[in-house]
């Protein structure tokens, strides 16, 4: 690691960027959590790590764009993956554009198009992610003319940190990621609150099995009751 | 200058709180503490608070030296919380409001919480931890609303812990999370418990079932003392806590944090949450059981900031709810 240099802190890991085997390459190292337990923060550690590279050779698999994993070292609690070029998170991508062109349907409609055909390829191969938040997101080589042509806006989006994946869903646990999804784009993205109907109905439209999708879609409704029902004493 | 007086009884404590603008002048608690191995019932607890509430309101009086007649506002909890004990509350602030001809103020308990963490520890804009035996919640603030990021999908952390004592039949006296807090600094072994984070969501039911399952055997063998299992409760449901408050932190670009609720006092989760904060270069606000735990004043600092930029609330808005969410208050007075 001696020529990779430390680009971020995310939500569990420390990120470094540098050359590995010529090519260009993120080290994801989920470094020891002093505030827990050390049997406990090893077991999880270990777990996401493996987590983490299945499913994204799983989604990989499917044909979903993620980074290709190169490395992983359970010892060194560290993944060395694929380091994604000229790529922009899409929560900063979001908070740039969409605050300055709020009603720009294109913008929504590009971003819908590409997320919820996304999930709805990772769900379909029962992949969950486990933690679908704009964080999460990579968009790369976008430029105006890509976001006109929404179409084939998948192909932009990369999906990263599967830390808290599986690679065996029931329906209810795919309800369950879309309403993470859905909370989470309310709490950091409140200014479009369209955003999420509109992935959920690209979702639905690319989810090719129809039985399945209408289960998910009832399972999903019952999840979000449950949330609107809890009672909340202080 | 302006004196307002909170009511708080939305559980099992029953809270009166008397501030001057942003000054403590009293802060008077009484809690309806139930045997080992009982909970709080709604019928129970609202008697408690009738037979209380008289004498905690003048002993907020007295120790702030003023009376009644010198309040400009009064403010008492709508809710969320248990009906009943919500009612006799909020009937004795009507009804002082009606007599002195004072000004009344509905207020939402989890603001309270987080208005009054803020105060006390002059935060600005943190992320809030909200923990409490009846609520789970990461809440960050954005245009004119407390956000909720993560929150439990079943049930509250305190319910959790309070569910867990109960199986121990350990006291309630003061709390049952203090109890367990105290036990487990005897604990040694870890026990395997159930982990679940999702995304920024937590679940606690699974730990709860998982344990009535093995408590026994455990016991018996003596496998796990119930000051293990005291250690390892805290040390996997706090883990999970300060993992979605990270998880939160990351995502909204965040470097404070503030715990709030009754949780929250609890040293144990305020150390690991500091040892968080030291490997991301964040601050930790943090207060103690005067102000994390039920109370009045939190009542009279969100009632005084609310009727500061709102007015007061129409008498006919004067009632309670049982449910009612952080992110349904429209925060008036914050940019
Ligand atoms: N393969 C990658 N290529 C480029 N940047 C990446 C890649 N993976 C992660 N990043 C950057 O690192 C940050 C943290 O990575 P992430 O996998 O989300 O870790 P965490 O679990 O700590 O959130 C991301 O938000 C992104 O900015
Ligand atoms: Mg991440």
């Amino acid at each position: 690691m001696n020529n990779f240099e430390l680009i971020a802190q995310g939500a569990e890991a420390r990120v470094y960027k540098g050359i590995y085997l010529g090519k260009p390459t993120l080290i994801k190292e989920r470094f020891e959590k002093k505030y827990r337990h050390a049997d406990l923060d090893k077991r999880l550690t270990k777990d996401r790590i493996k987590a983490e590279c299945r499913a994204i050779i799983r989604a990989k698999a499917a044909g979903i764009a993620t980074p290709a994993i190169y490395l992983a070292n359970l010892e060194r609690r560290c993944i060395y993956m694929e380091y994604i070029e000229d790529a922009i998170i899409l929560k900063e991508f979001i908070d740039k554009k969409v605050s300055k062109e709020i009603n720009d349907d294109r913008l929504l409609n590009f971003i819908a198009q590409g997320l919820g055909t996304i999930i709805a390829k990772l769900h379909l191969k029962n992949i969950i992610h486990g933690d679908l938040t704009t964080s999460n997101v990579l968009l790369k080589n976008i430029d105006d003319d890509h976001i006109k042509k929404y179409e084939n806006a998948a192909n932009n989006f990369v999906i990263i940190d599967f830390g808290l994946a599986r690679t065996e869903s029931s329906v209810e646990d795919k309800a369950v990621d879309l309403y993470v999804l859905e909370r989470s784009l309310l709490s950091a993205h409140s200014e479009i609150p369209r955003l999420f109907s509109k992935i959920f109905d690209t979702y639905q439209k690319h989810y090719a099995n129809k039985n399945q999708c209408k289960e998910i879609v009832s399972k999903y409704k019952e999840v979000q009751l449950r949330g609107r029902k809890r009672l909340m004493i202080g | 200058m302006t004196i307002a007086v909170g009511f708080e009884g939305s559980a099992n404590k029953l809270g009166v709180g008397i501030i001057r603008d942003q000054d403590v002048l009293s802060n008077v608690r009484h809690t309806y503490i139930t045997p080992p191995g009982e909970g709080f019932l709604p019928r129970e607890t609202a008697q408690h608070h009738r037979e209380c509430i008289l004498n905690v309101l003048q002993k907020a009086l007295d120790e702030a030296k003023i009376m009644l007649k010198d309040v400009d506002v009064i403010c008492y909890t709508k809710g969320p919380g248990m009906g009943a004990p919500l009612t006799v509350t909020a009937l004795v602030a009507r009804t002082v409001a009606q007599i002195y001809n004072k000004p009344i103020v509905a207020v939402n308990h989890c603001i309270g919480h987080i208005e009054m963490g803020r105060l006390i520890t002059r935060s600005v804009n943190p992320t809030v931890l909200y923990v409490s035996g009846g609520n789970t919640q990461v809440i960050a603030y954005s245009r004119q609303r407390y956000r909720i990021f993560g929150e439990t999908i079943d049930i509250a952390v305190g319910n959790c812990l309070d569910r867990f004592a109960r199986l121990l039949k350990l006291s309630n006296d003061p709390s049952p999370g203090y109890n367990i807090e105290q036990l487990a600094k005897k604990g040694i072994k870890l026990a395997p418990l159930p982990y679940v984070v999702k995304g920024m969501d937590v679940s606690f039911s699974g730990i709860l079932s998982y344990i009535e399952e093995h408590l026994s055997g455990w016991l018996d063998s003596k496998e796990f003392t119930p000051e293990d299992l005291c250690f390892s409760l805290q040390e996997t449901v706090f883990a999970m806590l300060i993992e979605i408050t990270e998880r939160a932190m990351a995502h909204a670009k965040s470097s404070e944090v503030l715990i709030v609720g009754g949780v929250g006092c609890n040293e144990k989760l305020q150390d690991m949450m500091k040892v968080m904060c030291k490997e991301r270069n964040a601050v930790l606000y943090a207060t103690d059981e005067r102000f994390c735990i039920d109370n009045g004043v939190m009542i009279a600092v969100a009632g005084l900031l609310q009727y500061k930029t709102q007015g007061h609330t129409s008498w006919a808005e004067t009632t309670c709810v049982q449910r009612y969410r952080t992110d349904d208050v429209h925060i008036s007075w914050r940019e």
